[in-house]
C-alpha cells in the first residue's frame, strides 16, 4: 500500500514538478509591471501568426522610434548577439561569448543583481560609449574574481570598460527573449545597443522578414525584418490604456508613410500574460501531466482495493472490538490513522520516488543544457507531495473505513 | 458454463471487484493513448532525413579579424579539408537537416506579393553540395562551378539558379510531372525569379517539427561571412578518425580563428528528436510499470478472494468438484472482471485520446489498438489470476468438514 502510493505520488509529483518550473514567474516582484510591446507591421496577406497574431518582435525602426518616444516610465530595446573575447594574456585562445545588445533601462527594469558596480545610463548609449556588464562567470576567468569596475577587455578588437559584474541571475523562463528557447542562458555580456548598431553586429537570434531588405546594414536597419525585443515599464491600469494610445498614435503615423498595411493590432502583455501566450510550457508536460494523474488514480484504487481487502479480513477483529465496547468513532479513528499514517510513509517514499523520477528525466533529456535548471527539487514540491500522499491515502480509505465502522458488534463472533 | 454463478456471486461481493474493472479500465485508458503517442513519435523520427547521415559531420570556423580576405582563406580550406585523406568532399554550407537553425524564404510562382507564398528551407552550397550531401538528383542537372557566386554578409542579391526536392517541386507545380519541372521560373521575395535545375529525391529542413519540413532548396551562393560552417563528407568508416585531425588542421591553419561546434549529422539526429525519443521511453516506462501495479492489484484481490473462500472451495471439491473446475472457475471470474474493465477502458481511451486532440493537437489513436490494449490487459488479468487459482485448486475436499 506505502509502494503504491509512493510510486503514484513519484510519477506524478515528477511531472508537477517541472510544470511548476517552466510555469513559474521568472520575475514575481515586477511581473505585472512589465510589459512586452507587439505592433503588427507585418504584411497585408496573412497574420505573422494565423489567426491574427503581431510579430513577437519589432523592426529596428519601430524599436528605436518607441524607445526615443520614451512615452513609458522605462522602455528597453534590445537584441542577443555574439563577440569573440581576446584574453590579454600569453598563450590563451580567443573564445566566443553570448553578448546582448541593450538599451541603458535593461538592468533597472529587470532587477538584475549586481556583484560590483552596475549598468551604464542613458548618456552611455547616447555617445555610443564602449561599456560593458559581464556575468559572475566571466569576471571570475578574466580577472580572477576581483572587482573589474573600471578595468578594460577587449572584443573583436575594441576595447570596451567594465560597468559592472552581474551576479548569477537566470530568470525561468528567460522572459525578456523566449525566441531563442525559453529556458536558454543569459548571455555572458551586455553592452549599448548604440554601439552594437554603428558596428554593425549581427543578430545571433530569430530574423523574420516579409519584405526583402535592401542590401547592407542600412538596408536592415530600415526593412520590415524583425528581430528586436521591446519591453516597458507601466505601473497602472491607467498608463497602460495611455501607452496603448499612444501606439495607435504611432502606428497611425506610420500608415500615413505607406507602412502597416494590417488592421491596426497593437498588445500589451504583461510577463505572465506573455509567457502563457508563448506557450513556453512543452505541450509533452501537458500530456504526461494527465497521464500521470491517471496513473495515480490507478495506484489509490490499488490502496483502496487492498484497504478493503483488509478490512474484511479484520472483520472478526472488528466485531470483537465493538462487542468489547468500543465505538463506531474509535473503529473509524483507528483506520482513519492508520490511513494517515500509510500516508505519511507513502509520502515520504514518494519524495524519493520524485528525485529518483527527476533524475531519470534529467538522464532522459540529459543533453538539453537548461534541463538541469528544470529538475531541481523545490521545498514547495515536496511538502505538497506529502500533503497530496496523506490526502490521497485518507481518501482512499475513506470506503474501507466506512464499512469497517459499520460492522455490528457480535456479527462475526460466533463464527470464531 | 459456471458464468452463471460466478455473475451472481461478484454482485455479491461488488466493490472489491468494481475496484480492479475501473484499475483495468484506467490503465488500458492509459496504455492505449500513451502507445499512441509513442507510435506518432517513432514515425515521426524515422523519417530520412534524405542526406548521408553515417558520414557527415560539419563544424564552424570563425574568423574575428575584418582585415582577412575571407573568401580566399575560406577557398583555402575547402581545398585543404577536400584533399584530406579520408575525406570524400566538404562544402560551405549554412546548415544541415535537422539542425534545429537555418535560413526560409517563401517562394510564389508570380512576381506578385499578393500571392500566398510557400515556405522552403534554403542550403547555400555550391557545385559539391549534391555529393557532399550525398543527395540523389531525380531529374535536371547540378550545378556548374561558373553559376556559384561570392556573396556578402549583408548582399541582397539571389542567384538565378536553385535545385528542389521532390516534395518542393510538387508543392509547386502539383499538376507537371517531375521531369518537366526543371527549366520552370519561380520568384523569391515576390520579385527576383529563379530556375529550378534540377530535383532532388529528399533532403529535409532544418526544423523537424515544421510541416514543409521536406520543401528544401539547394542555392548556388557561397557567404564569406565571419563565421561559416564546413559540411564534410568522409569516405565511408572514416568519419570518427578523421574529425579531429580536421579539426587540428583547421585551428592551427590561421592563429585568429575560433574553430567550434563539431558535431556529426548521428548527433544532430539525436539531438533533433531528443524529446521525441525521451517521451517514447518515459510514455513505455508508465505503461510497464503501471501494467505490473494493475497484474499485482489482480493478484493481491484474487488472493483474498481464495483465502476467503476456502471453506467454500473445499465443499465445492467435496462435492465432486475437479481442480481444474475450480482453476476454471478462477480463471473465468477474472475474465469477467477484466471484460468489464477493458470495455469501460476502451470507452475512457477514445474520452480521453478525444481531449488530447482537442488539447494537444494529437493525432487520433489508431482503432487496433484498441482491441490490441483488451486482449493484453486479458492475459495480464489471466496470468495474474493463475498463481492464486492454482492454489485454490490445493484446498483439499476434507477442508469443508471441519469447523463447520
Amino acid at each position: 500500500m506505502v509502494a503504491a502510493i509512493a510510486v503514484g505520488i513519484g510519477a506524478y509529483m515528477t511531472i508537477i514538478n517541472v510544470d511548476y518550473v517552466m510555469s513559474s514567474n521568472p520575475i514575481p516582484h515586477r511581473s505585472d509591471v512589465l510589459f512586452h510591446v507587439e505592433v503588427d507591421s507585418w504584411q497585408p496577406n496573412k497574420a505573422y501568426y494565423e489567426p491574427d497574431h503581431p510579430p513577437e518582435q519589432v523592426t529596428y525602426m519601430d524599436g528605436i522610434a518607441l524607445l526615443e518616444a520614451g512615452k513609458a516610465r522605462r522602455q528597453v530595446l534590445s537584441y542577443k548577439t555574439g563577440r569573440v573575447l581576446e584574453p590579454q594574456g600569453e598563450g590563451e585562445r580567443p573564445f566566443e561569448l553570448e553578448s546582448r545588445s541593450t538599451s541603458a533601462d535593461f538592468f533597472a527594469m529587470f532587477d538584475t543583481p549586481f556583484v560590483y558596480g552596475g549598468g551604464w545610463d542613458k548618456s552611455a548609449d547616447d555617445n555610443e560609449e564602449y561599456v560593458v556588464v559581464i556575468s559572475k562567470e566571466i569576471n571570475e576567468r578574466l580577472f580572477g574574481g576581483e572587482n573589474s569596475v573600471g578595468q578594460t577587455l577587449v572584443m573583436n578588437g575594441d576595447p570596451y570598460r567594465v560597468s559592472g559584474v552581474m551576479d548569477t541571475w537566470q530568470p525561468m523562463p528567460k522572459f525578456y527573449d523566449v525566441n531563442n528557447g525559453p529556458f536558454e542562458e543569459v548571455e555572458e555580456v551586455f553592452l549599448p545597443l548604440s554601439v552594437a548598431i554603428a558596428n554593425e553586429f549581427g543578430s545571433y537570434g530569430n530574423t523574420s522578414c516579409w519584405k526583402a531588405p535592401e542590401g547592407g546594414w542600412e538596408g536592415r536597419l530600415a526593412s520590415e525584418c524583425i528581430w528586436l525585443q521591446f519591453w516597458v515599464e507601466l505601473h497602472s491600469e491607467n498608463e497602460r490604456q495611455e501607452y496603448l494610445a499612444f501606439l495607435e498614435a504611432y502606428v497611425e503615423t506610420q500608415k500615413a508613410v505607406g507602412r502597416f498595411p494590417r488592421p491596426t493590432n497593437n498588445r500589451l502583455n504583461n510577463v505572465m500574460e506573455w509567457m502563457e501566450y508563448q506557450e513556453v510550457v512543452a505541450e509533452d508536460v501537458g500530456v504526461l501531466k494527465g497521464l500521470s494523474l491517471l496513473f495515480l488514480v490507478v495506484c489509490l484504487l490499488n490502496t483502496i482495493g487492498l484497504l478493503l481487502a483488509k478490512v474484511t479480513r479484520q472483520v472478526g477483529d472488528i466485531s470483537l472490538r465493538r462487542a468489547l465496547g468500543a465505538s463506531r468513532r474509535d473503529v473509524f479513528s483507528q483506520y482513519i490513522v492508520e490511513a494517515g499514517v500509510i500516508g505519511l510513509a507513502g509520502g515520504l517514499l514518494g519524495v524519493a520516488m520524485t528525485w529518483l523520477g527527476l533524475q531519470g528525466i534529467k538522464s532522459l533529456y540529459g543533453e538539453l543544457e537548461f534541463i538541469s535548471r528544470l529538475v531541481a527539487m523545490d521545498w514547495p514540491v515536496i511538502f505538497a507531495a506529502i500533503v497530496l500522499a496523506i490526502i490521497a491515502a485518507l481518501a482512499a480509505a475513506l470506503y474501507p473505513t466506512w464499512k469497517a465502522s459499520g460492522v455490528h458488534p457480535a456479527s462475526q463472533l460466533k463464527a470464531l | 458454463m459456471e458464468l452463471g454463478p460466478i455473475w451472481r456471486a461478484l454482485m455479491r461481493n461488488k466493490t472489491s471487484y468494481v475496484l480492479i474493472a475501473l484499475q483495468i479500465a484506467v490503465t488500458m485508458a492509459i496504455m492505449v493513448n500513451a502507445i499512441g503517442i509513442v507510435q506518432e513519435r517513432s514515425q515521426q523520427m524515422a523519417r530520412p532525413s534524405g542526406v548521408d547521415e553515417e558520414n557527415i559531420f560539419y563544424l564552424s570556423s570563425v574568423v574575428f579579424d575584418p582585415d582577412v580576405d575571407r573568401e580566399a582563406l575560406i577557398s583555402e580550406d575547402l581545398d585543404a579539408i577536400r584533399n584530406f585523406p579520408g575525406v570524400r568532399n566538404a562544402i560551405l554550407s549554412n546548415t544541415v537537416p535537422l539542425r534545429g537553425g537555418g535560413w526560409s524564404e517563401g517562394i510564389t510562382l508570380e512576381p506578385d506579393p499578393d500571392l500566398e507564398s510557400t515556405g522552403v528551407a534554403i542550403y547555400f552550397t555550391d557545385e559539391h553540395g549534391i555529393d557532399t550531401f550525398g543527395v540523389d538528383l531525380i531529374a535536371g542537372r547540378n550545378f556548374e562551378p561558373t553559376e556559384v557566386d561570392w556573396h556578402d554578409f549583408d548582399s541582397d542579391a539571389w542567384p538565378p539558379l536553385a535545385i528542389v526536392t521532390r516534395a518542393m517541386a510538387e508543392e509547386l507545380f502539383p499538376d507537371t510531372p517531375l521531369n518537366d519541372v526543371p527549366g520552370k521560373t519561380v520568384y523569391i521575395h515576390d520579385t527576383k525569379p529563379v530556375t529550378i535545375i534540377g530535383i532532388t529525391a529528399r533532403m529535409q529542413a532544418a526544423w523537424n517539427s515544421w510541416s514543409g519540413v521536406e520543401r528544401s532548396m539547394l542555392v548556388p551562393v557561397k557567404r564569406a561571412t565571419s563565421g561559416v560552417r564546413y559540411v564534410i563528407r568522409a569516405e565511408a568508416g572514416y568519419r570518427d578518425e578523421i574529425m579531429p585531425q580536421i579539426e587540428e588542421m583547421l585551428a592551427s591553419s590561421s592563429g585568429d580563428r575560433i574553430v567550434r561546434n563539431m558535431k556529426t549529422m548521428e548527433e544532430t539526429r539525436q539531438r533533433s528528436y531528443l524529446e521525441d525519443s525521451s517521451m517514447v521511453k518515459l510514455l513505455l516506462f508508465i505503461v510497464t510499470v503501471l501494467t505490473s501495479i494493475t497484474g499485482l492489484g489482480i493478484v493481491g484481490l484474487a488472493s483474498f478472494s481464495v483465502a476467503r473462500r476456502t471453506k467454500q472451495i473445499g465443499t465445492r471439491r467435496a462435492l465432486g468438484a475437479t481442480r481444474p473446475a475450480i482453476l476454471r472457475y478462477f480463471m473465468l471470474e477474472n475474465f469477467v472482471i477484466s471484460t468489464v474493465g477493458v470495455i469501460g477502458g476502451a470507452i475512457i481511451a477514445i474520452g480521453i485520446n478525444m481531449w488530447m486532440i482537442e488539447a494537444f493537437g494529437l493525432q487520433r489513436i489508431a482503432w487496433y489498438l484498441i482491441p490490441a490494449a483488451m486482449v493484453t490487459l486479458w492475459l495480464v488479468g489471466q496470468l495474474a489470476v493463475y498463481g492464486p487459482a492454482r492454489r485454490a485448486t490445493m484446498v483439499s475436499p476434507a477442508l469443508a468438514t471441519r469447523s463447520v
